[in-house]
């Protein structure tokens, strides 16, 4: 176990020494102390490492994550694990803004809230959070899931593309273009999957609404002007 | 004498014009606005409208092709552990795989690369292509984020975080449907086939606080290695360059409404933003303002064409500029070569813009890979270093003229303008004057 002390070291001390992981360091776990909420904690991570940072978070931590596993013991700023390419983030509070924005692999587990636009414009990374999620998001998601086990916001999916939504709790409203589907036996199947990944196995993928693209707005037609 | 229903000769109207008429026409039957490539068409105050003063007394002249005239550049000298050294004044803008064609970036790498200056990504991700013919290459951080990772982050020489564009400040990207190739659907995450609407901002932060983060964000990723180009769009250059400098940013590339873009909305391209004419000035005097001029270096583009236009913007305050649609003219874009197959396009050279239809006779702004094969990409990528290096001696002649042994000598009391807006918005004298509209009184001589 490697201890690195930010009330002793600076951020980039520890960024350079998880970069350097990269090149057959043998350092397999990581543990962060005294975060008090510096942004860009672990960014930037591309090796199979553990990291665990005991306190909260700012902005951007995990940022384009690659194959770490990254656990926030902690609530975590706006833009928690943006871009996460693979690897495994998990914020063990409450995440703000944007969490997981335009990800693109990997598994983010938020075991608290997320605020709005969680997993706004995600391209492949799924997302899990036991909590609830506020407005706008999933706003233009591209691929992956973001499953909701508590209530989602307003305008949940907004111009969503071909992301995956699961939500057991309410939805305030949908967003453009984004309708409730039917959960097919294959979708039991990939969320049972995500909800054990997540260590959420008490929760059953039968209490979830399944929620997508309805494709209308995938080409411009004017008669759908009135979506825009 | 006899007269016979004497009639007026028919006119038409200036409000109500040719092209007016037609767009009308159009916009009722296919119920959509215009959406084309290119830049602006109408006139605007430009870099014409300047004029250098050359030596004569005042001044003492340099001679040309004997006496040394210095052209390197180096960008990102404030924070970056690896500043870019060039060889010259002038980039290559960002401009997008898929918007153009892997040979047509491969051309852009080779040609700038001859010639000793940078190339830019664009909305769509690195290309193998361009990074392998590429010596430097700026990795554009955009708000769609396609394509975006972080091993290409690291095999950058530099990031340009795009916060806006000159032909559309504040909107996003259109790339129809029909250009979504396989490649360049796999390359974006999303179906083969549907338009592509690149987000108008970045999904991750909302302000100049949090771009201020997220460059700290970049920098950390990437060590503290690679400057930092903020690009915006010429709208409020004075406040946005400030912002900008303030968010850390090494380098600022402000970019007029005369530049062009792959495909977007006729009424962003012709009626919203600056001409750069009217950009430069007032980001240069955020900088000095900040006491950051020179120390934060501004690239200036937007309907730069020649070595004329480049070593204006560099006299009024630029320490680099960057061309897009004068690399794609130079490249074989719009090449009167071509003219029969434009014309079955519906259109002639030096006219077609309809980019976003991907039927581009050039092969440059073209995923149809038959279409694409039209440009060799060696050849293509001689002629850009070509026309660089031609635009690199005229900076250079005029720069000696004015009796400087460096280009980014040139300053703004070697020039005086022809117009009063230009005067105005250059704040240069009106020609065989010393007034400055706005800035002195009547002026004499």
């Amino acid at each position: 176990m490697r201890t690195i002390d930010l009330s002793k070291s600076s951020l980039r001390e520890l960024n350079e020494d998880l970069h350097r992981q990269d090149s057959g360091a043998n350092e397999a776990s990581w543990e962060v102390l005294n975060p008090r909420g510096a942004h860009a904690i672990a960014v930037g991570v591309d090796a199979p490492i553990s990291v665990d940072v005991k306190g909260s978070v700012g902005y951007y931590c995990a940022g384009m994550n690659k194959q770490a596993a990254i656990t926030v013991h902690g609530s975590a700023g706006p833009g928690v694990a943006e871009n996460m390419m693979s690897g495994k983030v998990i914020i063990k509070g409450d995440a703000s803004q944007y969490a997981g924005a335009t990800g693109r692999g990997g598994m983010l587990v938020i075991e608290g809230n997320a605020s709005s636009r969680c997993g706004i414009s995600m391209k492949g990374i799924d997302i899990v959070v036991n909590g609830n999620i506020g407005h706008m998001s999933a706003f233009m998601a591209q691929s992956g899931h973001l499953v909701v086990c508590g209530d989602a916001g307003d305008a949940l999916g907004d111009s969503i593309y071909e992301a995956k939504l699961f939500v057991r709790g309410k939805v305030k409203s949908l967003g453009a273009d984004c309708i409730e589907k039917e959960m097919r036996p294959e979708h039991h199947e990939t969320l049972t999957k995500l909800l054990k990944d997540a260590g959420l196995s008490n929760v059953k993928s039968s209490e979830f609404k399944r929620y997508g693209s309805a494709r209308k707005l995938y080409n411009f037609n004017i008669d759908n002007a009135d979506a825009y | 004498m006899t007269y016979h229903n004497p009639q007026t000769t028919p006119r038409k109207s200036w409000t109500f014009d040719d092209y007016t008429l037609s767009e009308i026409r159009r916009a009722a039957t296919t119920g959509i606005y215009d959406i084309r490539g290119g830049g602006t068409k109408r006139h605007l105050p430009h870099f014409d409208d300047l004029l250098f003063l050359g030596a004569s007394i005042s001044r003492y002249p340099l001679e040309g092709y004997r006496e040394k005239c210095s052209t390197t550049v180096t960008l990102g000298t404030r924070f970056a552990k690896k500043p870019i050294e060039l060889k010259i004044p002038v980039t290559i803008a960002g401009m997008s795989f898929g918007a153009l064609s892997a040979n047509a970036k491969e051309a852009l790498g080779r040609g700038a690369t001859i010639a000793g200056t940078s190339t830019t990504t664009g909305d769509g991700g690195m290309t193998p292509e361009e990074r392998g013919q590429s010596k430097t290459l700026v990795y554009q951080y955009l708000p769609s984020r396609y394509g975006m990772n972080p091993d290409d982050l690291r095999k950058a020489d530099a990031i340009e975080v795009v916060v806006g564009q000159g032909a559309k400040p504040g909107g996003g990207g259109m790339l129809l449907g029909q250009k979504i190739s396989d490649r360049v659907a796999e390359m974006r995450n999303l179906p083969k086939g549907i338009d592509q609407r690149s987000a108008c901002r970045h999904p991750d932060w909302t302000g100049p606080d949090d771009l201020e983060i997220k460059i700290i964000e970049l920098r950390e990723i990437t060590d503290w290695e690679k400057p930092i180009y903020v690009k915006i769009g010429g709208t409020r250059p004075y406040y946005d360059t400030a912002l900008a400098v303030k968010a850390g940013a090494d380098v600022i590339v402000l970019d007029g409404m005369q530049g062009g873009t792959a495909a977007t909305q006729e009424i962003f391209i012709e009626h919203v933003g600056l001409p750069i004419l009217a950009c430069i000035r007032p980001a240069v005097q955020a900088l000095q303002d900040l006491g950051m001029h020179r120390k934060v270096q501004l690239i200036v583009s937007g309907g730069i064409r020649n070595g004329a236009d480049a070593a204006k913007a560099l006299a009024l305050g630029a320490d680099a500029v960057s061309i897009g649609a004068a690399a794609l003219v130079a490249l074989g874009d719009n090449d009167p070569s071509l003219n029969a197959e434009y014309a079955k396009l519906g259109t002639e050279a030096g006219c077609y813009d309809d980019w976003h239809e991907g039927k581009d006779p050039a092969g440059i702004t073209t995923q149809d890979p038959d279409l694409a094969k039209h440009l060799d990409p060696v050849l293509a990528g001689r002629r850009l270093a070509n026309f660089l290096k031609v635009m690199t001696l005229e900076i250079q002649t005029v720069a000696r003229a004015a009796g400087h042994n460096n280009v980014h000598n040139l300053e703004p009391e070697d020039l005086c303008a022809l117009t009063m807006e230009a005067a105005a918005m250059a704040r240069v004298p009106l020609a065989g004057t010393a007034w400055i509209p706005g800035v002195n009184g009547s002026g004499g001589l």
